[in-house]
């Protein structure tokens, strides 16, 4: 085949999936068929670019022209201007909304220009199903060198160097986790990947998985060399079957490529991975428990010590590493660990992705070097609150994770400094939540979300986590009473401290950290029986405003259930028989007139 | 080989998915930490898990029923009861709670008389809450067998269903 003079790398990932990519690019492939520019134009399905906001997108390589909300009816056009005439499509480009100037080039749109790309520094480049072209890109560089010219020793000291620290959630150092598996004897020794992406918010790990499968084996494969493994596992969970396939067919290659299986490189060196799929249970994530799963059994955790890098996986000296955590050793080993320091902060060192969702413009991926402020992620990159509603919290991670206000904004994303304002830096999932969001409510759900998970075997968990949750729920039925606010903190404070595993100890992070700043909302509840942000049904009136309501009928049009009456210049009533308290008209109503 | 003619019969399980599963089973019989991938593979064949094919996977790998059952219970995957023709799975994650999804929760179960983690009367639909599906950016997320649809609201959410029948 002649080599392809432009590659139009259109997303493949689950956003643009969704916004209608795969019928343009149905379109797309036919109509360059047709003009009979297939041999010269090549349609590349990347992972996720990450600017899902304004999916389908697709980038023309190498003149680096990105285009967005791209239509089958935008063919033609893009046909006859640009690939035949070489006149880009302006129309397609990227609008800034405040300066209303088109951008052409990708790294000069605001949500990509604050961006440092090293683990997605493939997405969108390249063919994830392909490896040639994640060696075209450096990859497996980082293995040969690893393998090729340095020691165990020295490759647990360049990860040390680096200052990597896991991205799974607790921050743990990860050359001294590999430096404690390495001094642990025993001749088989396993090395895991933790693909079960349990917080909810959080998609990068399935996003890295769909981009660049090879850069999280080539980490593994290098994880194996440093402790001395032949066998690896992925953990994956079921939810994530494009992650799942795009990993078989890596795999495949890597093994065809023999960088993977027996005499890796021709080095002597032997290690194989096997993908294990998880079947839906977040205590899954937490390692003894996700050891256990692999080995077929209940997903229950268990005190340690003894520490997996002595006796994990069937009892043998074990490495868990989270997805992002291992596309960044590649890049260390090429690059060296010093390189890798070089950005970020005292105890943080390097990028992190965050998975941005919720009520904020800019919904995507985000690759910022630790140390950048919330405020830029959310406001700078993400493009602030839409619909001119007002900021109320930003949720970071997840289930064990907290809210932090808006005075907080500038607080760096760096471990420590996460964890002093209450929540923790997690895996990256980051909710912005506007005034519309009732903060107890939060609270209530994601206390039904842990006791749910809760797997039962500790009592502190198990009964604590339900107890916290009444308590919630009975606030939210505006059934709260104050001495509710002194139970819920002393009860927390037992449940962290006596809780077995990571889950039950962190439970009631998101608890305490909407008390400590969202105390009033609590108050609101349970004094004035009222729910500022209008989300808790029970402690709404379901009546309008005759001062507020401005008769445009709007409330009336929304209501599924035909409750409500209105005429033209008349004030709505809503009919409490007829009422079935779905809140349409709340979300319907401009002028926060119901009650 | 067991021979499941005389020892299990069930009205679900045609003889062509016990054959199967019994495929399933003699592949991975000899491979430790397999019932997870085993039990996996048997709910794909038939749709779900009745306890005789629980029995029965209990039999061919040689693991005690007592914890087959357990791990089928543990696992939010595994499904003990028939599902409906059409699966609605709506996400609960954190990203769809705050854009709304329980309204569109609300508004499925009024509309199809289904309850959350239950079918419909009529085995149309089968409505479950699911964790982040992963695709936040999406949110509110629904996926109806293997559709996904983005962005639902509660007055789209009918539209979307009245076309699986
Ligand atoms: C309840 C619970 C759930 C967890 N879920 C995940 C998860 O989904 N993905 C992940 O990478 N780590 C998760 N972790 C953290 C893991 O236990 C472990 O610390 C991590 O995978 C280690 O890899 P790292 O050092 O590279 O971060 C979870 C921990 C707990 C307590
Ligand atoms: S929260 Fe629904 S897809 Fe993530």
């Amino acid at each position: 085949m002649d080599k392809p003079r432009t590659q139009l790398m259109l997303c493949g990932g689950t956003g643009c999936h969704s916004t209608g990519m795969s019928a343009f690019k149905e379109t797309l492939q036919q109509a360059l068929e047709k003009e009979n520019l297939s041999r010269e134009i090549r349609i590349v399905e990347t992972g996720c670019n990450g600017f899902c906001a304004v999916g389908p997108v697709m980038l023309v390589q190498p003149e680096g022209i990105f285009y967005q909300k791209l239509r089958p009816e935008d063919v033609p056009e893009l046909i006859r201007e640009h690939f035949l005439k070489g006149r880009p499509v302006k129309r397609l480009f990227y609008t800034e909304p405040a300066s209303k100037e088109s951008i052409p080039d990708m790294n000069s749109i605001p949500f990509f220009a604050h961006q440092q790309f090293r683990v997605m520094r493939n997405k969108g480049l390249i063919d994830p199903e392909v490896i040639d072209e994640y060696i075209a890109r450096d990859g497996y560089f980082g293995l040969a060198k690893a393998l090729q010219d340095m020691t165990p020793q020295q490759i647990i000291e360049e990860v040390k160097v680096s200052g990597l620290r896991g991205r799974g959630g607790a921050g743990f150092p990860t050359g001294l986790k590999w430096d404690f598996a390495h001094k642990s004897p025993g001749d088989v020794k396993y090395v895991l990947c933790n693909a079960d992406e349990g917080d909810p918010g959080a998609f990068m790990d399935r996003s890295v998985l769909e981009a660049d499968p090879h850069a999280v084996l080539e980490g593994m494969i290098i994880a194996a060399k440093a402790i001395n493994s032949h066998q690896g596992y992925i953990y994956c969970r079921s939810e994530y079957p494009l992650a799942i396939k795009r990993l078989e067919i890596a795999i495949r290659q890597a093994r065809e490529y023999g960088l993977l299986g027996m005499n890796i490189l021709d080095t002597g060196f032997d290690f194989e991975i096997d993908i294990y799929q998880g079947a839906g249970a977040f205590v899954c994530g937490e390692e003894t428990a996700l050891m256990r799963s692999i080995e077929g059994r209940r997903g229950m955790p268990r005190p340690r010590p003894p520490f997996p890098a002595r006796k994990g996986l069937w009892d043998k000296p074990t490495i868990l590493n989270n997805v992002e955590t291992l596309a960044n050793i590649p890049q260390i080993m090429l690059n060296g660990g010093k390189w890798y320091a070089g950005v970020g902060t005292e105890t943080s060192k390097g990028t992190k992705v965050f998975a941005l969702s919720g009520n904020v413009n800019n919904i995507g991926l985000v690759e910022v070097p630790m140390g950048t402020p919330l405020r830029t992620i959310i406001y700078d990159i993400g493009g602030g609150i839409p619909e001119r509603k007002k900021f109320k919290a930003v949720q970071l991670g997840g289930p064990s994770g907290g809210c932090i206000p808006e005075s907080l904004l500038d607080t760096p994303v760096d471990y420590e400094a996460i964890a002093k304002v209450g929540a923790i830096m997690g895996s990256g999932g980051v909710i912005v939540m506007n005034e519309n969001t009732c903060m107890v409510d939060m609270a209530r759900f994601f206390m039904d979300f842990i006791q749910d998970e809760s797997c039962g075997k500790c009592t502190p968990c198990r009964e604590g986590t339900r107890r916290l949750l009444q308590i919630l729920e009975k606030i939210c039925n505006g059934n709260g009473e104050p001495k509710d606010l002194e139970d819920l903190v002393e009860l927390s404070d037992v449940i962290k401290n006596s809780a077995l595993c990571g889950l039950g100890q962190t439970a009631p992070n998101p608890v305490l950290s909407t008390l400590r700043y969202f105390r009033d909302e609590y108050v609101a509840h349970i004094v004035e029986k009222r729910c500022p942000a209008k989300r808790c049904v029970s402690l709404l009136r379901f009546e309008v405003d005759p001062d507020l309501c401005k008769k445009c009928g709007l409330c009336f049009q929304v209501c599924p259930a035909h409750a409500i009456s209105w005429e033209k210049k008349q004030i709505a009533v809503i009919d409490k028989e007829k009422c079935i308290q779905c809140l349409s008209c709340y979300a319907g109503c401009r002028f926060d007139a119901i009650l | 080989m067991m021979n499941h003619s005389s020892c299990c019969q069930h009205p679900d399980i045609t003889h062509g998915m016990w054959l199967d599963i019994d495929a399933v089973i003699a592949e991975n019989r000899n491979t430790p930490g397999a019932l997870i991938t085993v039990m996996r593979k048997c709910q794909n064949i038939v749709g779900y898990l009745p306890a005789a094919l629980l029995d029965y996977i209990a039999r061919g790998l040689n693991i005690p029923g007592s914890k087959v059952f357990g791990v089928a219970t543990f696992y939010s995957y595994f499904s003990l009861t028939p599902k409906g023709r059409n699966t609605i799975k709506v996400c609960m994650g954190t990203a769809c709670y705050v854009k709304g999804i329980k309204e569109s929760i609300d508004r499925i179960s009024a509309k199809y008389s289904v309850k959350e983690g239950k079918t419909s009367e009529d085995k149309r639909f089968s409505l479950e809450a699911v964790r982040c599906l992963g695709a936040c950016g999406l949110a509110p997320v629904m996926v109806v067998n293997a559709d996904i649809h983005g962005s639902i609201s509660a007055d789209k959410v009918i539209d979307i269903l009245d076309k699986y029948s």
